[in-house]
């Protein structure tokens, strides 16, 4: 092992870290304001990949159907809030989780039918595909556009969340909805906007995922979505900066573990959830996280 | 209210003899299907219904089950012949059992993997039992790919001997049916029913709610490891991508529609689930619309039984029986 190659084993790390930790973020802040594992999260982020798949083949210009994905996964993500999740508010939990795994279920066998189990190639403009040559080390440009994007739009949700009125009330909705309500905030807008943009960043996580791995199914998002809560859990639930730490940690472990072990190649996949345990069993808040019941951003 | 239940106990009886031995084979197989799916989803009730922990991991269990009684009863020769991506492990050829003994052994070793996942998971309350658990069906899946020495890989094991036939399956059926039941009016029954309603009350009235909850999943894992096996014997063949999800899903189902921590209504939704899947076959094959040809769409019955199960929860959460027995519901109507 060189060093070229072992620089370049960092940068993939780097790279599939900021989509598990895009996917992370909208998991953190469901959890954080709702208490609620958003099963179908991972399927929010298919939908923004396919839509940004069939908006580009049926000749849209990919920034605007990238554009039109995100709107799409946005979409998805308040419906299902409205239906599935908005009247059973006030139901015992269990019941909550059983709705999310039936909208989960739901998305990707209505995404089975209409087209199809086939993986189909991800077709990125030649700007996002390029292959770079740095000195002898040889990368993707999209290894280096995932991570910069990543933190861009983390600054971005942060400044939401602590400098103007909305992301106030996000972060007051994790302590109490009904005081907050009392407080004459519209509790469902709010939660609604929580939607929207943990479903906007799923959907850049998607394509993003879909770019570099290029090829997309129905369900490409069980895995990677449970790879991501895996990684929101193991950065300590409901803090964002926590999610972004936990999402490089698992792809670093990934890609490095397969790099430097490959006879563990195959269990990649496992990676995820024997961290997970790992966390649960000794330090079951995670790495950011303070207190289960009281979770802030 | 004994008389209900020996004359229950015989009328089954009777009619798992008459079955077996006077129904056609189609409707054989999808009698041989409800019961071992209702051993699966009874098993699975305990913990979820009853015992109120959402997990979502019968299919790594019933994986478990399956392979092992595989591998109990598939012959050395048949084996060596077999395994064709490795040579199997010396202790795979050794292993050899009769069917019954190979199906307890299924159970206990699926408890004992219960048994530690347990520790982690019940460490904290709630979803995460859900996530871990689920995880934990894809790590077996995992393995079972990733170990061709002791599973063969991903070509699956074929070949097993067809012991399942009714007797078994209804036969372990209506065990595990009393077995639930009793359970659910004993002492642990009750304390499990506790910590569903509320943990905190649980543990201030001096249960040990970390006991009662490893209790009820080693239970269901030993059940759902035993109907793995009859499954495995059943349908001769088994691999890696039989046991995903899916199967999780069909369970949760089921058990929604029969009433979460009602053990008749897990019967009552077996019922309904399996049969309604057979009924529903032709939603996946091609059919002509006003002419339209649909073409053939393998998944909308799964799309039906996703938006079956989302509006079971927004409309009638309870299922058919609540959280009610049969014999319960009868109690009150005389009163």
């Amino acid at each position: 092992m060189d060093f070229s190659t072992f620089m370049q084993q960092m940068v993939n790390g780097i790279s599939l870290g900021s989509m598990y930790a895009l996917i992370a973020i909208g998991y953190t802040m469901v959890y954080g304001v709702l208490r609620l594992i958003n099963f179908a999260h991972g399927d929010i982020m298919m939908v923004g990949a396919f839509v940004a798949y069939l908006a580009n083949s049926a000749g849209v210009p990919f920034e605007i159907s990238v554009v039109i994905a995100i709107l799409a996964a946005m979409l998805t993500g308040i419906l299902t809030d409205k239906i599935a999740y908005k009247p059973l508010r006030d139901a015992p939990k269990i019941s909550l989780l059983i709705t999310a795994i039936g909208i989960s279920f739901f998305l990707e066998n209505l995404f089975n039918v209409l087209f199809g189990g086939v993986p189909r190639a991800f077709a990125a403009p030649e700007y996002l595909t390029k292959i770079l040559h740095l000195g002898s080390i040889v990368i993707p440009v999209t290894v280096i556009i995932v991570p910069v994007v990543t933190g861009l739009l983390l600054g971005i949700t942060l400044l939401i969340l602590n400098k103007t009125k909305y992301g106030m009330a996000i972060r007051s909705l994790a302590f109490d909805i009904p005081t907050v309500k009392l407080m004459g905030i519209n509790a469902d807008f709010i939660i609604m906007l929580v939607f929207a943009m943990g479903s906007a960043l799923a959907a850049i996580g998607g394509i993003f995922y879909a770019i570099s791995y290029p090829s997309i199914d129905p369900l490409m998002g069980i895995l990677v979505g449970l790879k991501a809560f895996a990684a929101a859990v193991v950065g300590g639930i409901g803090s964002v900066t926590g999610a972004v730490l936990g999402g490089f940690i698992l792809g670093f472990t990934e890609i490095v573990v397969v790099a430097f072990m490959p006879e563990l190649g195959g269990y990649k996949d496992a990676f995820a959830f024997v961290f997970l345990i790992l966390v649960l069993l000794f330090r079951p808040t995670g790495i950011m996280g303070q207190d289960l019941e009281r979770s802030r951003f | 209210m004994k008389m209900v239940k020996i004359s229950f106990l015989i009328i089954s009886i009777l009619f798992i003899w008459f079955a077996q031995n006077y129904i056609d084979p189609y409707a054989l197989s999808i009698l041989n299907n409800i019961a071992i799916f209702a051993i699966l989803a009874l098993s699975y009730n305990l913990i979820n219904g009853v015992t109120g922990q959402f997990s979502l991991e019968p299919n790594g269990f019933v994986a478990i089950g399956a392979y092992i009684t595989a591998l109990f009863l598939i012959s050395a020769d048949t084996k060596v012949d077999m395994f064709a991506l490795e040579d199997p492990a010396p202790i795979i050829l050794a292993m050899s059992l009769d069917f019954l003994p190979a199906l307890l052994v299924s159970g206990v070793v699926a408890a004992f993997v219960a048994f530690i996942l347990s520790v982690p998971v019940f460490r904290v309350r709630g979803d995460y039992l859900a996530i871990v658990t689920l995880g934990f069906g894809f790590i077996i899946k995992i393995l079972a790919i990733n170990n061709p020495k002791y599973t063969n890989g991903a070509m699956g094991l074929n070949d097993i001997p067809e012991f399942s036939n009714l007797y078994w399956t209804g036969g372990i059926m209506i065990l595990t049916m009393l077995a639930m039941l009793n359970i659910i009016y004993s002492k642990f029954g009750r304390a499990m029913k506790a910590i569903r309603d509320d943990e905190d009350a649980a543990t201030a009235m001096g249960i040990n709610t970390f006991w009662i909850k490893t209790y009820a999943f080693m239970t269901s894992a030993f059940f759902e490891g035993v109907g793995g096996g009859l499954l495995a014997a059943l349908l001769t063949t088994i691999s890696p991508d039989q046991f995903t999800f899916l199967l999780t899903f069909q369970l949760l189902i089921i058990i929604v529609l029969g009433g979460l921590g009602s053990m008749t209504g897990t019967m009552v939704g077996t019922i309904l689930v399996i049969g309604g899947m057979e009924w529903l076959r032709f939603l996946d094959e091609n059919m002509t619309i006003f002419g339209y040809e649909t073409g053939a769409h393998p998944g909308m019955r799964m799309v039906v039984f996703a938006i079956l199960l989302i509006i079971m929860m927004l409309f009638a959460r309870k299922g058919i029986f609540q959280d009610k027995e049969l014999t319960e519901i009868f109690k009150k109507g005389s009163k």
